[in-house]
């Protein structure tokens, strides 16, 4: 836990991270300036999650090509591992959720999808980054958004556009419920399902790197009162690291978790009429 | 606490960052950047995905799976065949076991009819051979009983007339001694010594065994 706090600290050099609040995530490596958006300053800046974000996705990148550019029937270690990885989202998500006859043309953006958020998760835990950058509401809002286009694209394009909503409504129900069920799965559709998605994961991984910066800095912050404080640290780095270890895993959860849901929405939209 | 804290914020680069209105801003309001490079992010990975990952994955698959197919194919020609093999060499066996049964019996039919044609061959053999020794012995017994009759007759006279003293020269009285003394002997008057046992001709049976005491 002390290397981690270590690591932690140049972080925290000049400034106490303790106790930790939303301004925590704002940082900015390069600024340009500002300019104005609908009357409101906004600062020009290139922030660390971007910069992590580009780093996963050239680190993403380049596994995956290399294990995959020889792509042998019998496969070596690095194809054997990221096969398991892509098995997983192919067979366990998209397939299950989608159902053998359409789910192919989705497994690359399901995949993408998957390894984007689960490496960008667990970077919030990976020294010497520790930032997760779905922590970062506009990431989880423009992946959402990918997924959002993508289903209602592909219910738009099964059904037809009237058809579309049509498909909305069960069979079976008495004409004059008809109307209020449309509101419902409307607002289900369009509102609910791409709001949770996003702040599901963001609000998870936001909460959990708070959690972590409690346990870390805050074992810090005693570790330096001197007397029983500094004792009393110890106990907060043994949290830390346990929490780390539930962070792992709620961090690998909710990438499943989210492409499973973006899974099912697809799969949602491309059922058969009712 | 609340002295370090007020403190360090006056760290002019801290103090920058939180000038800023993103650092105080609401935590689930977007930074627009952000989101669009998060879209720009996933666009990247998605095309090296979508173009060099999954092709080659779903290649290798297909591949993959056509070469269990295909081994389990020949798999199964294989079985087939074997169990092909296996039913032409079971009818060769039968049709061989028929082949070695029948070859044994006539075999044996073989063996018996030509055990019975040497039992008859030999049969005939010994019949010929004994009928031939009859015949041979029938007629050296003939010859034998001429010579004999001839032979006695000369002796006796011979030793008739050394006993009489007296030449019995003349042939008609020589040849009616002997006659009578012949009838005599096979009239039973004169009992030879020695009877054969052998079954003869019928005509000659008292002849012969009377010749046969005078020899001996």
């Amino acid at each position: 836990m002390s290397p981690t706090a270590a690591v932690l600290l140049p972080m925290a050099e000049g400034e106490s991270h303790f106790p930790p609040d939303p301004s925590l995530f704002w940082q900015p490596l390069v600024k340009f300036g500002t300019v104005d958006l609908f009357g409101s300053e906004m600062t020009l800046a290139i922030t660390r999650p971007m910069v992590i974000l580009a780093l996963t996705v050239g680190l993403l990148s380049w596994w995956l090509i290399a294990t995959t550019k020889k792509a042998a029937v019998v496969p070596s270690k690095g194809q054997a591992g990221t096969e398991a990885v892509y098995n997983f989202v192919r067979n366990g998500v998209a397939r299950d959720m989608i159902g053998s006859r359409d789910f192919l043309p989705f497994v690359p953006f399901l995949f993408t999808m998957f390894v984007l958020i689960l490496f960008n998760n667990w970077m919030g835990i990976i020294p010497p980054v520790q930032m997760p950058t779905m922590g970062r509401i506009g990431i989880p809002i423009a992946l959402t958004l990918l997924v959002y286009i993508v289903y209602h694209w592909v219910g738009v394009k099964k059904h037809g556009f009237v058809g579309y909503f049509k498909f909305m409504i069960p069979a079976g129900l008495p004409g004059w419920i008809k109307p209020a069920i449309l509101g419902l799965e409307m607002l289900t559709f369009f509102v609910t399902r791409p709001l949770t998605l996003a702040l599901r994961l963001f609000g998870n991984m936001f909460a959990g790197h708070l959690l972590l910066v409690v346990f870390i800095i805050g074992g810090w912050e005693l570790f330096q009162q001197g007397g029983f404080l500094t004792l009393v640290s110890v106990p907060a780095w043994i949290m830390a690291f346990a929490m780390t270890v539930f962070e792992a895993l709620v961090q690998f959860l909710q990438a499943y978790v989210f492409v499973l849901l973006a899974a099912s929405y697809i799969g949602g939209a491309l059922v058969d009429e009712h | 606490m609340q002295l370090i804290a007020s403190t360090l914020t006056a760290v002019p680069v801290v103090a920058a960052a939180d000038a800023d209105p993103e650092a105080t801003a609401v935590p689930i309001l977007p930074y627009l950047p952000e989101l669009i490079f998060g879209l720009v992010a996933f666009g990247i990975l998605y095309w090296v995905v979508a173009k060099f990952v999954v092709p080659n994955l779903e290649q290798a698959y297909a591949e993959r799976t056509a070469a269990i197919e295909g081994g389990m194919q020949q798999a199964e020609k294989a079985q087939e065949e074997a169990e092909a093999a296996l039913r032409e060499y079971k009818a060769q066996l039968a049709e061989a076991r028929d082949e070695a049964a029948r070859i044994r019996e006539e075999a044996k039919e073989q063996g018996a009819s030509i055990i019975a044609e040497m039992r008859q061959q030999a049969q005939t053999e010994a019949n010929r051979i004994t009928e031939s020794a009859t015949k041979q012995i029938e007629a050296e017994r003939q010859q034998a009983l001429v010579s004999l009759r001839s032979d006695v007759g000369r002796l006796s006279t011979d030793l008739a007339g050394r006993i009489v003293g007296e030449s019995l020269e003349d042939q008609t009285r020589q040849s009616g001694i002997i006659d009578r003394f012949l009838a005599e002997l096979e009239a039973g008057n004169v009992r030879p010594e020695v009877v054969g046992s052998e079954v003869g001709g019928s005509d000659a049976g008292g002849s012969e065994a009377g010749s046969e005491g005078q020899g001996s």
